[in-house]
């Protein structure tokens, strides 16, 4: 499982959506974190778009899309047209529209905030835009493929980078058969993702959507390694990709790291997801989350949402470091999370039962993170890890890997010929969602191209 | 607070803002809601020989700019569909209880003598202000042979208005059609009648859109739809020309203007009367808004009177009227050229884009090493058009800048490259 730094919905006002749940309910908690834009929002802020030229916020887009048309479209009245802007360049534009970081990529460059310091809210509009046209069930999938060429093409994982590949490479006329280890589309979409991010089974909504341009064919339960094997999907193959994400998670490396209520944030967030009611997950009373990305400051939340008495984010260095942005780490605040910065856990305290966690506060010593010596001790009957995640490489057997990462060339080609691969599992941009969405859309063409050479 | 009374057509007004002759002046109930809120003057909404007309519904249609805001209205509705007596009794209510406000009988009938004096004298015995004749209805009167049917054709302005001051001894208002080709013929021919002032524009011929699922221009009717009258802020620039058109002719320019056409502010109501109006009239905005719109519009031409030193309304009632010229009057040595603040620029490129593609590639857009955009005017293409100062959406990022020159004050009639040209004097 990989986790998605810096993943978050982006808004201005960050105390609206942050409803404090009772220990009664949580399940009020997980409800859209921003509720949609009416008709109305709409017009109104699409109007605020001043239809740039060249404008900066496609640059800042790691998809490209073109923004200001499709604003300019939704302010028209013309909302559909508005939504196959935006999923020709980023066919999961659904889902990055609740879940990009967008106040650090799109709207942080939006020139409304030169002018009036408030960006025009461009996660709303293509969420509006995209939501309106999946609304429509009776409209035809609105892409269509070109003249099938006859070549098979294996995708493993469905994510959003193998999904986004596979729609691609469908459009581009090839067939897809893609390879999931677990029992559900989406990836992180489905098991990574804050609840109150992506309410009514949009994940699934999403995928069952972009499989309507048909030519894909998901096969569940195969693994890499366990059911498949690269060699044999080269083999049988006309091309592969690959985006199995990272599929595992680092150790904080203390004795008891095994104990009984210590476990991986993303494994919290994954089971959280999948629990209906959310009232039958379980949580504990005290929980400590350690780290400081995004994933951290989800889990965080939702021990909270869940109805946690404490929950304290503890992160090694300052708040001007986390990898959770600005906006996410308010959210965090406003949900009642106690955040402690500048400490690091030095043990798990344990008396048959989890007790609590031991730390060091930490100082940057010539640009370098030390211990200060000085320690203290949080209670807690739960801890959660979110320190970041890593690749399997066990199963990558024939491919150059460097720096954690899958390498590939400017095409997304590995090292083994005719094996592309792209998302979180190679280094690209950041580990977004949008990023994975655009490395497979790009390497489903460098593909294409490939099997026209081959 | 700068003294805002005016006088037009000998008439004295508490202020230069009276409510056009329209729905919102339809009955007393109206009127003294108007009065009170602080309307110096109303014409009344135009009547008519009985029995009273009948009205269809709906009656308006709509021009929205993107974020619903209304900048026209156009209407099928026509003159009061109220008995003669009850509008002429509830006048006479009207001023004796407001007598220091202005009522003015708007008035239409058939191309006949008898019927114009008749009515206008049963509107003067009501004891109005004066008479305002409704040349320029465009449609629903029209085609029974009154509104603009008469205000188009010049023989008949001056017939109707003839007829008409022969039977009262008030002012009387000659209200001029914006659907002719040219505003100095009919404006010449009221004058001629004998009218004391004009008062313009009435609305303008329109379909104003189609509702895109019936297939029905609105407003509709039961599955039908036709021509109205357009009015709002965006016909004023229309009402504008026609105003100083009147005001900058010499066979015209002694006859007093009552300014209507989209005035909205008191900015608008200002460049009408430095265009050649005396006072102006106002509807849409009201209609929109509602009567209070007539706070800003005193306070507001109050606050800059005072801001430029004026004590009373004369002292800029035509003052840009002299700087209305033809184009053979221009000075083609003139030169600007546009001057964008880095310092203020946004970075939208709309001023590239709109340049590049429709003018005259004059503004160059280099991007920096830090990523950041550059947009420089290229001096040598810029013909000061204009375009993009006034697309720019920060105010004073982009100014025109006039080009320093020794060169002479040059007409076309002068030029050197005009084949027609005339030795200059």
């Amino acid at each position: 499982m990989t986790i998605l730094q810096g993943k978050q919905v982006s808004k201005s006002g960050a105390s609206h959506g942050s409803g404090h749940i009772g220990h009664n309910d949580p399940d009020d908690g997980f409800s859209d974190l921003h509720p949609a834009y009416s008709t109305l929002q709409a017009m109104a802020e699409s109007n605020r778009c001043l239809y740039c030229y060249d404008a900066p916020c496609v640059t800042a887009c790691p998809t490209s899309i073109d923004i200001p048309g499709f604003i300019r479209k939704i302010s028209t009245g013309n909302p559909d047209g508005a939504a196959k802007t935006i999923l020709s360049a980023n066919i999961m534009g659904g889902t990055c529209a609740r879940a990009c970081p967008t106040e650090v990529l799109c709207e942080q460059a939006c020139v409304r905030n030169v002018s009036e310091d408030v960006a025009v809210e461009i996660g709303s509009l293509q969420r509006f835009a995209v939501d309106h046209l999946m609304a429509r069930d009776e409209l035809p999938h609105p892409f269509k493929r070109a003249p099938l060429t006859g070549k098979q093409i294996a995708v493993v994982g469905a994510g959003p980078a193998g999904l986004s590949c596979a729609h691609r490479a469908a459009m581009l006329g090839h067939d897809v058969t893609v390879f999931e280890a677990k029992a559900k589309p989406g990836g992180l979409n489905e098991y990574g993702l804050a609840a109150y991010k992506m309410t009514n089974d949009f994940a699934q909504r999403e995928v069952e959507f972009l499989l309507g341009i048909g030519g894909i064919r998901i096969e569940y339960g195969k693994a890499l390694g366990r059911d498949i094997s690269l060699g044999a999907l080269r083999d049988g193959y006309d091309a592969v990709f690959v985006g199995v994400g990272l599929g595992a998670t680092n150790e904080l490396g203390l004795p008891g790291e095994a104990f009984d209520g210590v476990d991986d944030a993303i494994a919290f967030i994954e089971q959280l997801r999948q629990t209906e009611p959310k009232s039958d997950m379980p949580v504990g009373n005290n929980v400590i989350v350690i780290g400081g990305g995004n994933t951290a400051v989800d889990a965080a939340i939702q021990a909270k949402r869940l109805g946690a008495d404490e929950v304290t984010l503890v992160y090694r260095r300052g708040a001007e470091h986390m990898s959770a942005t600005e906006y996410e780490q308010e959210l965090a605040k406003i949900n009642g999370v106690v955040v402690r910065h500048w400490a690091k856990p030095v043990a798990i305290k344990a008396n048959g039962k989890l007790i609590g966690m031991g730390f060091e506060k930490t100082e940057l010593q010539n640009g370098k993170l030390v211990g200060t010596g000085e320690k203290f001790e949080i209670r807690a009957d739960q801890i959660l890890k979110a320190i970041g995640q890593k690749i399997k490489t066990d199963d990558l057997a024939g491919m150059e890997i460097a720096g954690g990462k899958i390498v590939v060339d400017e095409n997304y080609q590995t090292t083994a010929s005719g094996i592309f691969a792209g998302g979180d599992c190679i280094k690209s941009g950041e580990d977004l969602t949008v990023q994975s969405v655009e490395d497979g859309k790009q390497a489903a063409i460098a593909i294409d191209a490939f099997l026209k050479t081959a | 607070m700068a003294d805002l009374s005016c006088k037009i057509a000998g008439i004295n007004s508490l202020n230069p803002f009276w409510l056009a002759s329209a729905p919102p002046t339809d009955k007393k109930y109206n009127v003294v809601r108007a009065f009170e809120a602080g309307w110096g003057g109303v014409v009344w909404k135009t009547l008519g020989i009985d029995p009273p007309v009948v009205n269809v519904s709906s009656r308006y249609g709509a021009h929205h700019d993107q974020n619903r805001r209304l900048l026209g209205i156009n209407n099928i509705e026509l003159i009061s569909d109220r008995p003669l007596s009850v509008n002429l009794q509830e006048i006479r209510e009207c001023r004796k209880e407001y007598p220091d406000h202005v009522i003015i009988g708007s008035m239409m009938a058939p191309i006949e003598e008898r019927a114009w004096k008749d009515l206008a004298q049963q509107i003067a015995e009501s004891d109005v202000h004066g008479i305002e004749l409704n040349l320029g209805c465009p449609h629903g009167m029209c085609e029974r042979g009154m509104g603009s049917a008469i205000g188009q054709v010049p023989e008949m302005v001056e017939q109707v208005t003839r007829w008409v001051k022969d039977a009262v001894d008030i002012p009387v208002f000659t209200k001029l059609t914006p659907n002719i080709t040219n505003i100095l013929w009919s404006a010449e021919a009221a004058l001629k009648g004998g009218a004391d002032a004009v008062s313009l524009i009435n609305t303008v011929n329109s379909i104003i859109s189609v509702d895109l699922d019936s297939m029905v221009p609105e407003p509709m009717v039961d599955g039908k739809g036709t021509h109205g009258g357009y009015c709002g802020s965006a016909v004023k620039p229309i009402a504008l020309n026609m105003v100083a058109e009147i005001a900058r002719t010499p066979e015209t320019r002694d006859l007093h203007i009552s300014g209507i056409g989209g005035i909205t502010t008191w900015k608008d109501a200002v460049e009408f009367m430095a265009l050649g109006s005396n006072a102006v009239q106002v509807c849409t905005a009201a209609m929109i808004y509602g009567f209070r719109v007539v706070d800003d519009l005193i306070d507001g031409m109050s606050q800059w009177m005072d801001d430029k030193g004026y004590t009373s309304v004369e002292q800029f009632t035509r003052a840009a009227v002299p700087q209305v010229a033809n184009w053979n009057e221009l000075n083609m040595n003139f030169d600007t050229k546009a001057v964008i603040n880095p310092d203020n620029c946004i970075e939208c490129g709309r001023c590239h884009i709109a340049c590049e593609d429709t003018s005259h590639q004059a503004i160059a857009m280099n991007v920096k090493e830090d990523g950041h955009r550059e947009f420089v005017v290229i001096d040598e293409e810029c013909v000061g058009c204009n375009l993009c100062y006034h697309i720019c959406p920060v105010p004073d990022c982009i100014t025109m800048e006039p080009v320093k020159t020794d060169k002479p004050y040059m007409t076309w009639p002068e030029h050197p490259l005009n084949p027609m040209r005339q030795a200059a004097e």
